[in-house]
């Protein structure tokens, strides 16, 4: 039996509404305990000395001066990690602590406890290392085929329980992935209009607010338990547990309040190194890094070089696409493996393309690490394939709505890997819904809004505006095989005689507002308004990543699946005590689908509790074949489409947008202003890409590592947003919804590009955009 | 060497011993004071986001000495509302949707409830002035602009 829309409808904060948040109050009252804020008796800071090197040989660590400072309880380096020596997402090759050699500045080399945080900071300071410097890989073109080419790793990791089928290694080289898509026939074919473009995005950093922290407490089985921000509990554990040769069960973490994510907290940071040290010690220890540490201590967004090429008939038909994608994945592997799963299968976007010939190629070089950013390696391909279309539009003619509604995929449509699309695509609706919205006025003449703001030297009279376009498309979930599932256990009880729902999983609330939509879920399907979200740990099983827009649709749905069994249980027990029968729990109340309400829930909960864990997977799906890239590597895909409208004071090379309008597809809007959030923040920080975000790498080495050089969007440079959601339920999906938190993300950031083409008339082939890039160009003109 | 510092805290007089002479008043009020409410995100006074009050000033805890905090009347998110009933501004920042990961947060509340105090009805473009200094990475700013709105609405 399933529960009728009118229960879900019926019960208040259910889904479809939007309920405040249960951590809002903790949350605007300083009582939310964040992983920096947690605080022990006795316990001891710990800190991290780094490599100042991008690539050099280790010659030799000596601790004792730094064990000579008063306060100092433990100074810890690579002999004294108590299990497997690299750790790694996908593929274990990152050291917990360097050896022999380091591949990028920051990676971590000694790790120390101390009383005080200056103590230990200082205390760091004064391990002597004596490095022979290498001269570093930092070109990924080089990386990959240049005669002069080193590899960055000698050997090749080990594959972890995460490795995708298709995600070799090459053994004696810095190819970490090469995902090739051949689809129709696309070395032979030609096309009447042909437009070539080579496209290339900085690296973004994901800067969340809320710094890698956490605490580590050991425990008197030997074991620890670890308090930490992150994104996927049971990952981070499995990692800990090969790194601390401890048994899982001797690992036992609890979420702490997580400050944002955007994908930064996938691998691991401070973890392993505040248990060594605790484990150490016999003390609490606490690690909090610094912003400028932050920089070093996660993986950023893969810069990545394109080169794209678009073949379409006289009306814009597209005929083929040609692209090479190459994305600089640092040091270590993390997540690079997946992103160029991502950027191959989707590099083409949104479109009907008869036939494609991609390569994509994730490399080793000894830059910073790259790896997991919302967007997923779908928002660099986007700059590429939507500066491609407005080419083409310009080169047959049409407008950029209309090349795009032209060649739009839709329900049915084939991709380039083979896959059908198999639920609403409405592409060419999102278009023609942005191009019938209102444009905002003239160029404001109120000087705090135009570029530049008070700092600008003018009054506008270089300002030019202009308009542009773009959609994108991102896979939701976990592709290419990978066994994606979420575990929910979820009980019923009388709590002073009230039916009161304990939900609990151990999937992260990033700020996302899950918390809210498992409470929603649990009061739609069982009738109870008093639902408690427990906080996320390792006591239950795993509820998967909070990432690739996944944890709504999958924890969602194994929160759904797990009140399911309890309503099943409930039932049996009214069966027992009103006579066979179907009934549905509303508001507190036991229907009979014949005769109506028959008593509370409460009556069937006076002979106890009701509980239940179940697992929940997504559909299955398919690695890609290697030289093909052909399978059903996909669960889901979501569609999001921006018009950017922007002032650019050509003469200064000043960009404001001054408005980003969007419509977004989400199958089913659990709870409308938590998706609304999702899209202003996402569309930002595709903005912040677009004009100013980029972490600057020269030599292997960070040049801007903190907020007064890392810029990103206040909020004097976001402008209002117009918003549409459209609600087209997936058939596949629980409620129909389709995951929200990345595709927002893509197409902001081509739009903007798009806008500032259109206003200053510069072929613009870089993100972020420059003042240089404008005005160097105005200049040749 | 360290010193003694003492201060008003949200109406309090605070002590904190043992302070190292180069902690700031956000770490002193964070490890020592137990008021964590006022968070360390960048520490170099570009994020806004350990914003307080300082004797009715709006300053970025993690840019005052401890020492210079030495007897001053301090006010953090821990003390916007009366204990009983949040201040106007947290209720709006619930209602509008104007939190997510919420670390931005405490320095907003403090930041926009300055603002209310000297202008009770702010233009958008005063809101975003006021705002420049306080970063958030979740929101895109708009349900930020919605809460404080409100809260002027709320308030005539």
């Amino acid at each position: 039996m399933t529960v009728s829309t009118e229960v879900r409808n019926r019960t208040a904060g259910g889904i479809g509404e939007s309920p405040v948040r249960p951590d809002g109050t903790f949350k605007v009252t300083g009582q939310f305990a964040y992983s920096s804020d947690l605080w022990m008796d006795g316990m001891l800071w710990g800190a991290t000395l780094r490599s100042p090197h991008p690539r050099a040989r280790i010659t030799s660590i000596d601790v004792g001066p730094a064990l000579k400072l008063a306060g100092v309880s433990a100074v810890l380096t690579h002999d004294d990690v108590p299990g497997e020596k690299v750790y790694g997402l996908e593929i274990a090759d990152q050291p917990v602590l360097a050896f022999d050699e380091v591949r990028y500045q920051g990676e971590p080399v000694v790790i120390v406890a101390a009383d005080h945080p200056e103590t230990a900071r200082r205390a760091a300071a004064l391990v002597v290392v004596d490095y022979e410097v290498v001269e570093p890989v930092t070109d990924p073109r080089e990386a990959v085929g240049h005669p002069d080419w080193k590899p960055v790793h000698d050997e090749p990791g080990e594959r972890t329980a995460m490795s995708r089928d298709r995600a070799p290694v090459h053994p004696h080289g810095n190819i970490v992935r090469h995902q090739r898509i051949r689809f129709g026939d696309p070395d032979a074919v030609t096309a009447d209009v042909v437009v070539q473009g080579d496209y290339e995005v900085g690296m973004q950093d994901q800067a969340f607010l809320g710094p890698e922290s956490g605490l580590a407490v050991p425990a008197d089985d030997g074991g620890v338990d670890l308090y930490v921000a992150t994104q996927w509990l049971h990952v981070d554990r499995r990692q800990m547990s090969g790194a601390l040769a401890l048994p899982e069960e001797k690992i036992r973490l609890t979420l702490a309040g997580v400050g944002g994510a955007f994908g930064a907290r996938e691998d691991l940071s401070m973890q392993v190194h505040a248990c060594m040290l605790a484990l150490r010690t016999g003390r609490p220890v606490k690690m909090v890094y610094s912003r400028e540490e932050s920089f070093f201590g996660h993986v950023h967004r893969h810069p990545a070089l394109m080169r794209y090429e678009h073949g379409a008939d006289r009306d814009g038909r597209l005929v083929y696409v040609r692209a090479h994608i190459l994305l600089d994945g640092g040091a270590y592997t993390s997540s690079t493996p997946a992103v160029v799963g991502n950027a191959s299968t989707l590099g083409v976007g949104p479109y009907d393309v008869p036939n494609v010939g991609m390569d994509c190629w994730g490399v080793y070089t000894n830059n910073p690490p790259c790896g997991a950013m919302r967007g997923f390696g779908a928002v660099q391909a986007a700059f590429g394939y939507e500066s491609q279309m407005d080419k083409l539009a310009a080169a047959v003619g049409l407008s950029p709505v209309e090349i795009r509604t032209l060649n739009a995929v839709s329900e049915g449509s084939i991709l380039p890997t083979g896959q059908r699309i198999d639920s609403p695509a409405p592409v060419a609706e999102l278009m023609h819904r942005l191009d019938a919205m209102p444009l905002p006025g003239s160029v404001d003449q109120d000087i705090r809004l135009l570029p530049g703001g008070v700092s600008n030297t003018t009054h506008g009279e270089g300002v030019r505006r202009g308009v542009g376009y773009a959609v994108g498309i991102k896979n939701v979930g976990f592709s290419e095989g990978f066994d994606d599932y979420s575990t929910a256990r979820v009980r019923i009880e009388l709590v002073g005689d009230e039916p009161s729902v304990l939900v609990h999983t151990a999937a992260v609330e990033v700020g996302q507002g899950l918390v809210t939509v498992q409470a929603q879920i649990a009061r739609s399907e069982l009738g109870v308004e008093r639902v408690t979200v427990a906080a996320a740990d390792t006591q239950v099983g795993s509820g998967g990543s909070t990432s690739a827009s996944r944890q709504t649709y999958v924890t969602g749905g194994a929160v759904r699946a797990g009140c399911a069994a309890v309503r099943s249980s409930l039932f049996e027990r009214a069966a027992a005590r009103y006579g066979p029968g179907e009934f549905r729990l509303v508001a507190g109340k036991v229907e009979s689908l014949v005769d109506g309400v028959v008593g509370d829930i409460a009556s069937l909960l006076l002979d106890g509790p009701v509980e239940h864990t179940v697992q929940w997977r997504h559909r299955p799906t398919q690695p890609l074949d290697e030289a093909t890239g052909r399978g059903n590597a996909h669960v889901q895909w979501a569609f999001c489409a921006h018009r950017a409208v922007v002032d650019v004071d050509v003469e200064l090379g000043l960009i404001r947008v001054v408005e980003l309008a969007c419509v977004q597809d989400v199958g089913k809007a659990m709870n409308p202003d938590a998706v609304l959030g999702q899209i202003h923040g996402g569309s930002a920080q595709g903005l912040g890409l677009a004009v100013m975000e980029e972490v600057q790498v020269v030599d292997g080495k960070l040049r801007n590592p903190s907020f007064t050089d890392y810029l990103m969007p206040t909020i004097m440079d976001m402008p209002p947003m117009r918003v549409e959601v459209l609600e087209l339920a997936d058939p596949h999906s629980p409620y129909g919804l389709r995951g929200v938190g990345e595709p927002p993300t893509i197409s902001s950031t081509p739009a903007i590009v798009a806008a500032v083409r259109a206003a200053s008339g510069v072929d613009l082939k870089r993100v972020p955009i420059r003042p240089e890039h404008l005005v160097a160009a105005a200049l040749c003109h | 060497m360290t010193i003694r510092v003492t201060m008003t805290v949200n109406g309090e007089p605070l002590t904190a011993d043992d302070v190292w002479e180069g902690e700031s008043l956000l770490h002193v009020l964070r490890e020592r004071l137990g008021l964590p409410g006022s968070k360390n995100a960048c520490e170099q006074g570009e994020c806004g986001s350990c914003t307080v009050l300082l004797g009715g000033e709006v300053v970025c805890a993690c840019l005052v000495g401890a020492g210079q905090a030495e007897g001053a009347d301090i006010v953090t998110v821990e003390g916007l509302g009366d204990g009983e009933q949040l201040a106007t501004i947290q209720q709006t920042f619930v209602a509008a949707g104007a939190v997510q990961c919420g670390f931005c947060t405490p320095g907003l509340l403090i930041t926009a409830f300055d603002l209310l105090n000297r202008d009770p009805d702010p233009s958008d473009a005063t809101i975003r002035e006021a705002l420049a200094g306080n970063l958030c990475r979740c929101t895109g700013y708009e349900k930020i602009l919605d809460a404080v709105r409100l809260a002027a609405e709320r308030a005539r």
